[in-house]
């Protein structure tokens, strides 16, 4: 039985406001009860080109959404969210038609909101604790950020930030999403900032590993454009550890605080035979090759691809689903996902993996590879796999899986791609005398200010916590920023919806 | 945002053989011998991994020396002094560790003679008694004879075809050297890999150590794509990071000379459609 009396201190707060919309109270019942689809490219159309998948919500159908919203008086969504978005406070602008009003509330806490929209897997944070879902389906929180975000890019000018210089200035080294974060807070406080990025674009993550269909790069540089005119400088093809290390910020170019959040960028491999056969990739190679260099593009971009036509993914993460969908773009005729354990425990959003099967990626769960097979000439002709079996639950609560003797098979491909997951680059580590990092080479940090062992230095993201979600960089990212600025004297900026809701 | 770096400097040394001294003054006061380069002439191009030749830290320029093989290359050796390429990223890799030693001796075969140099120069600068072998293919494409000649206590130069100096390949005369300095306590092999494979091969009786610097194909060069890596003794490694230079006789040149021909099918497509697309424009074909 669902129990109303939850929602009855909500109502008479939100009567009382006279909403020009609602005649009636909203309740479980009177809500529309089907979260609204989203318009999508069809599967066979979209599994040829690199367009964006989900087009995005029209205005009706934002409303319709924004509309399920029952603006819960003790909401639960917003504790699912890693940066603590308000958000039955940006769904009822959205739902008032006030779209600056919603994309500033969005803004207050994220500063992607438009790419956030697009790849934070919401169904495992605020949507699964959405109260509607209890009843029926959640609210599509992510689509509905998404609306507000792209809504605001095209028709308002970018909010005029009132920026006092402090008189500080910082170093951020890495433009992915703990550096734009970081940057976008103390920016906003008066900082002096400037973004290293070693890359000949700014984006990191973003805009080398996250494929264009899923995350187009104009999304990006259009935030990156924002951060610009709150008069973010960014030094493009600039790797820190080399040309200039993180002491020689400090001492001789004058920063008075230093950010790393340069990501856990350096592939994993298994240590089975066969790896360095030619056409064995890392999902980092082959994601850079495709998106950073334009590799789809190619022979109008250099870089080439060099992709077979039946090709293998191992992983069922995110960069997994990337890999596979990247590979059928790239016309490859058979694409084959292994996984070791069941689509269950897939880390993956749950709409990639739904979008890779639409696609008709083929899935092999519970299968693990053990060797490469090569032909005479080195190049991959196959890989040899075992089956698995989900055994007893380890210590972490996981299944570990077990292999399954005798049910070895060799699916035939020509190009391997590994997608399991990433290390820490050694680069910073080892250029930085006194920085402390754990066993496996990420940086250790004090939880609550994001500062390294080195005073002033402060670190955040996947190179502190290993691969994690862009939204946790960017949680990371303000939290370090925070403590930057405390380091440095100086008091958070308060964003136009922060001082409005005070005034 | 950069508007590039300026080659400020451009020697023409043989049909397919240039050297371009750049501007980037953060490059050249970082720089050290052992360290590459990423670089990257248009929006379009490729990022191309190139071994630094020398580093000017007062005129603030780095000078790499090019040889136009592919499509890319060629492209880049259609530039003109005075021109400007778009990325110029480094220093990368790790630095050649440098030591005096009684007597060191450096090889380096056609395009490799370059990256030579400031280890070369490096190790006379240590105190460092330093024997050079220089070899190309013939005598029309020899650069760099002078240069060499002021760092080096005894200079050696090879041609494959004999019409300079000694007849025949570098790691022929480092088995001479080798057998006349019994007292040599380092090998630098750079060039091709089956050069740096043979000297190797020559110099593992004689139990010297080897160093050679391995030009792998990489995509970002900063350790995340693993395009580059190699098995050393046995184990992974990445050339971009825990390289270029590694201890040669450790080196799986097999597997490393297969890996780069990962892209020897796109290489040639694309140098046809290039030199295709050259004849049609009628301008004149780069390197001619």
């Amino acid at each position: 039985m669902f129990d109303f009396s939850l929602y009855a201190s909500r109502l008479t707060p939100y009567v009382a406001k006279k909403d020009r919309f609602m005649t009636t109270v909203k309740t479980i019942h009177t809500i529309p009860k089907g979260r609204t689809p989203m318009p999508e490219q069809e599967p066979e159309v979209r599994a040829t080109n690199f367009e964006e998948v989900a087009l995005g919500y029209t205005l009706p159908e934002a409303l319709r959404e924004a509309d399920r919203c029952l603006e819960c008086k003790k909401p639960r969504c917003i504790a699912g969210c890693p940066v603590g978005i308000d958000i039955p406070g940006f769904i009822r602008a959205i739902a008032q038609q006030d779209m600056r009003r919603a994309y500033e509330i969005l803004r207050q806490d994220n500063p992607l909101p438009a790419v956030c929209g697009r790849v934070c897997p919401q169904e495992s944070q605020c949507e699964v604790r959405c109260i509607v879902g209890i009843k029926a389906e959640p609210v599509c929180i992510g689509r509905l950020e998404r609306f507000a975000a792209d809504y605001a890019m095209a028709h308002f000018e970018p909010e005029k930030p009132r920026i006092t210089p402090a008189g500080k200035r910082a170093a951020i080294i890495g433009s992915g999403p703990a550096g734009i974060a970081c940057a976008a807070d103390l920016a906003r406080a008066g900082v002096d900032v400037t973004i290293f990025e070693a890359l000949h674009m700014a984006g990191g993550v973003l805009k080398y590993g996250i494929p264009e269909f899923r995350l187009p790069k104009s999304i990006v540089d259009r935030e990156i454009a924002l951060l610009e005119q709150m008069g973010v400088t960014i030094e493009l093809n600039t790797v820190i550890g080399k040309l200039f290390t993180i002491p020689q910020l400090m001492q001789e170019k004058g920063f008075d605080a230093v950010f790393v959040g340069t990501g856990a960028g350096f592939p994993k491999f298994q240590g089975i035979p066969g790896e360095n056969l030619n056409g064995v990739f890392s999902a980092n190679e082959f994601l850079t090759r495709v998106n950073l260099m334009r590799g789809f593009r190619h022979p109008e971009y250099d870089t080439p691809v060099g992709m077979g036509r039946q090709v293998a993914v191992i992983g069922a993460g995110n960069t997994a689903m990337d890999c596979v969908r990247c590979a059928l773009r790239m016309g490859a005729e058979k694409v084959t996902l292994v996984y070791r354990r069941t689509q269950k425990e897939s880390p993956a959003r749950a709409e990639e993996l739904h979008h890779a099967m639409q696609e008709g990626i083929q899935f092999q769960w519970l299968t693990n590879p053990v060797r490469i097979l090569g032909n005479a000439e080195g190049w991959v002709s196959g890989m040899e796999c075992i089956r698995m079996a989900l055994g007893e639950a380890d210590a972490s609560g996981r299944r570990a899986p077990v292999e399954q003797p005798g049910t070895n098979f060799v699916i035939p491909v020509e190009t391997v791609i590994y997608a399991l997951g990433t290390r820490a680059n050694p680069i910073i580590a080892k250029s930085t005398p006194g920085l402390k990092t754990n066993q496996w080479g990420y940086i250790e940090v004090d939880e609550q200010t994001g500062m390294t062992s080195l005073p002033g230095v402060f670190a955040g993201g996947d190179i502190v916590t290993g691969s994690a979600t862009v939204i946790l960089a960017l949680g990371a990212g303000r939290r370090a920023a925070t403590g930057m600025l405390r380091y440095l004297g100086l008091r958070p900026a308060e964003t136009p919806a922060a001082a409005a809701a005070k005034a | 945002m950069s508007t590039g770096y300026r080659i400020v400097k451009k020697e023409v040394y043989s049909p397919v053989t240039y050297m371009w001294e750049v501007e980037a003054p953060d490059v050249a006061r970082a720089a050290q011998p052992g360290h590459f380069l990423m670089v990257r002439i248009n929006e379009e191009g490729e990022r191309i991994p190139l071994t630094v030749a020398d580093f000017d830290r007062r005129r603030g320029t780095v000078s790499v020396v090019i040889q136009a093989v592919g499509k890319s290359t060629r492209e880049m050796m259609a530039l003109a002094e005075g021109d400007s390429i778009l990325d110029f990223i480094g220093p990368l890799g790790e630095a050649s560790h440098i030591q005096r030693r009684s007597k060191v001796i450096l090889v380096g075969g056609g395009l490799g003679v370059a990256p030579v140099y400031p280890q070369l120069r490096a190790y006379k600068e240590a105190g460092s008694s330093t024997l050079s072998i220089i070899g190309f293919r013939t005598k029309d494409l020899v650069f760099w004879e002078a240069k060499f000649r002021a760092q080096s206590d005894e200079l050696h130069i090879a041609t494959d075809d004999g019409s300079y100096g000694h007849k025949g390949f570098v790691s022929q005369v480092l088995q001479e050297l080798l057998e006349a300095h019994r007292d040599t306590e380092e090998v630098v092999a750079i060039g091709p890999l089956p050069m740096m494979k043979a000297c190797c091969d020559v110099s593992r009786p004689f139990g010297v150590r080897t160093m050679v610097s391995l030009n792998s194909i990489m995509v970002d060069g900063t350790g995340m794509c693993g395009s580059c890596r190699v098995t050393v003794g046995g184990k992974l490694k990445f050339a971009c990071v825990d390289g270029p230079d590694f201890d040669g006789h450790q080196v799986d040149f097999e597997e490393l000379m297969r890996r780069q021909r990962r892209f020897q099918r796109e290489e040639q497509e694309s140098l046809q459609r290039y030199e295709e697309e050259c004849r049609l424009l009628g301008r004149t074909r780069s390197g001619s």
